[in-house]
């Protein structure tokens, strides 16, 4: 009797924990607001992320495919995974962006495409890869925008993308490769003279980068340490000068110097020993605002230098350990190579 | 029962999952034009007691490199004994100080963008989390705030 209890309890315990009570109905309008349309738009039009409410998109791609795509994302390429969302509320996700387009969402049959992946490869390299990239790794640019003139609806994606591989079934890829995507450059390649049995050796070799290693992968929190931090040898106002003559020297233009405080206080309370210089290189900027435009967050690139017990410290933040936040592995190219620039400056200024 | 508590803690500790990225990087979309959306966010980070520092123009020169907008600027904002405090004890902490929104025009919509400030805690400064978390609700509801565009 006492171990009924007992398990009992256990279960109890466990049901709350492994499934919290869920409402029956999620608001997925409410959820999608929140955790969406900052990136697809308010109404599905794009904008960072690709336009869901595209009339082709909707009819070509089954719930699984973007129920999948939800929860795993896409790693390294701006679509995060959506790990803190339940079964029922990517559900209503779903749900709600389906509202844009009627009729029944199409489901495909399980079956698996057959097909010979070495023809398959020759074919991709003649009809794909001009677009979706030379190993599949996905069109140049992350489908990201920042009110830049805009000729594509969408980059083509990665094939070659475990988070891809993990959504679209073998009959998906088929279907589009059979009828493309109107509204966006992707054709139909029957109608570009491939046979069925053609599209099933493209079909086989995309599929047979599921069996490789791994190209994108999500940078994980920690993988690098927070912030860059040096011990200057020379006093406040030397540390000052020198660090101005090495951000010049690596082509950046001093816009701002100021206390760290400034703003936050009155003039005459500000503290001048903990002073940031501000600076920035336009075509750097530029650079990165193109890549991804939320890199705003790095912006503008300053080191900060403090006086505290008798010792002169310079610090920036380091945009390595920053990049695993946009999942997007052209940035993370830049972000590496920001983290060199801001040691190569603070270096130069304090050794 | 006690046999059962080791078990019973490793369920808990999985049931309490680590935050994604997706968690870690706070963005929000409104329908405001740049402007109306400026000036709300700024209202709303005064709101929730804040003193908004300086609003940073990172856009210069954009429109000449073919940009169709200039509209893009960074929000710094914080409390100056939170910043004194923070920056005297977790010097680490300085060049994430004081705390900053990217906000930017996408078209007619405005996007707002910042880092989760419960991410500079994770490991290096977990005794700093629950000054954080307050830090973290306030920008969640500034956020939220964003999005609702009848408030």
């Amino acid at each position: 009797m006492r171990l009924s209890h007992q398990i009992l309890s256990i279960t109890l315990i466990l049901a709350f924990f492994i499934s919290p009570p869920a409402p029956a109905d999620e608001n997925g309008a409410a959820l999608y607001a929140e955790n969406c349309a900052v990136c697809h738009g308010n109404q599905g039009k794009g904008g960072v992320g690709v336009p869901l409410a595209l009339p082709d998109f909707q009819y070509a791609v089954s719930d699984q495919f973007l129920e999948r795509t939800i929860r795993r994302g896409r790693p390294g390429r701006v679509m995060p995974a959506f790990k803190n969302l339940s079964e029922t509320q990517v559900r209503a996700i779903v749900r709600h962006i389906r509202s844009w387009a009627p009729g029944k969402p199409i489901r495909y049959p399980t079956i698996k495409v057959s097909g010979d992946p070495l023809k398959g490869r020759i074919l991709y390299k003649k009809n794909c890869a001009a677009c979706h990239g030379k190993n599949a790794k996905g069109g140049k640019g992350t489908g990201v925008t920042f009110s830049r003139p805009r000729d594509l609806p969408i980059i083509a994606p990665a094939l070659n993308n475990q988070g891809f591989l993990y959504a679209a079934s073998d009959q998906m890829i088929k279907a589009t490769l059979m009828n493309g995507r109107e509204g966006t450059p992707m054709v139909s390649f029957l109608k570009q003279g491939l046979r069925e049995q053609d599209i099933n050796d493209i079909v086989s070799f995309i599929r047979s980068f599921e069996k490789r290693a791994p190209i994108h992968a999500y940078r994980e929190p920690g993988h690098d340490k927070l912030t860059v931090a040096y011990e200057s040898p020379y006093g406040m106002k030397e540390t000052i000068a020198a660090l101005k003559r090495a951000i010049i020297g690596e082509n950046f233009r001093i816009i701002r110097i100021q206390t760290l405080d400034s703003g936050l206080v009155k003039k005459a309370q500000e503290d001048h020993n903990k002073i940031i210089i501000y600076f920035c290189n336009f075509q750097l900027l530029n650079t990165a605002l193109a890549v991804d435009p939320r890199v705003g967050l790095f912006l503008p690139c300053r080191i900060t230098v403090v006086k505290r017990h008798g010792k002169v410290m310079v610090y920036a933040l380091n945009p390595k350990h920053l990049s695993y936040l946009f999942n997007n592995d052209e940035l993370n190219k830049l972000c590496d190579n920001m983290s060199k620039v801001y040691i190569s400056i603070i270096e130069e200024a304090t050794l | 029962m006690k046999k059962f508590l080791p078990f019973l803690v490793l369920i808990f500790s999985l049931s309490v999952s680590n935050p994604s990225q997706a968690d870690n990087l706070l963005m929000a979309r409104t329908n405001l034009n740049f402007p109306e959306a400026m000036l709300k966010l700024q209202d709303s980070i005064r709101n929730h007691g804040y003193t908004v520092s300086r609003v940073q123009r990172v856009d210069i020169g954009l429109t000449h490199s073919g940009y169709v907008t200039d509209k893009y600027r960074v929000v710094f904002f914080g409390k100056a004994d939170l910043v004194t405090r923070l920056s005297n004890d977790y010097p680490k902490l300085i060049p994430y100080l004081p705390f900053k929104i990217a906000i930017f025009a996408e078209g007619d919509d405005t996007l707002i963008i910042a880092a989760n400030p419960l991410q500079l805690t994770d490991k290096t400064y977990p005794e700093l989390k629950p000054v954080m978390k307050k830090v973290e609700k306030d920008m969640l509801e500034i956020f939220q705030t964003m999005r609702n565009n009848e408030e």
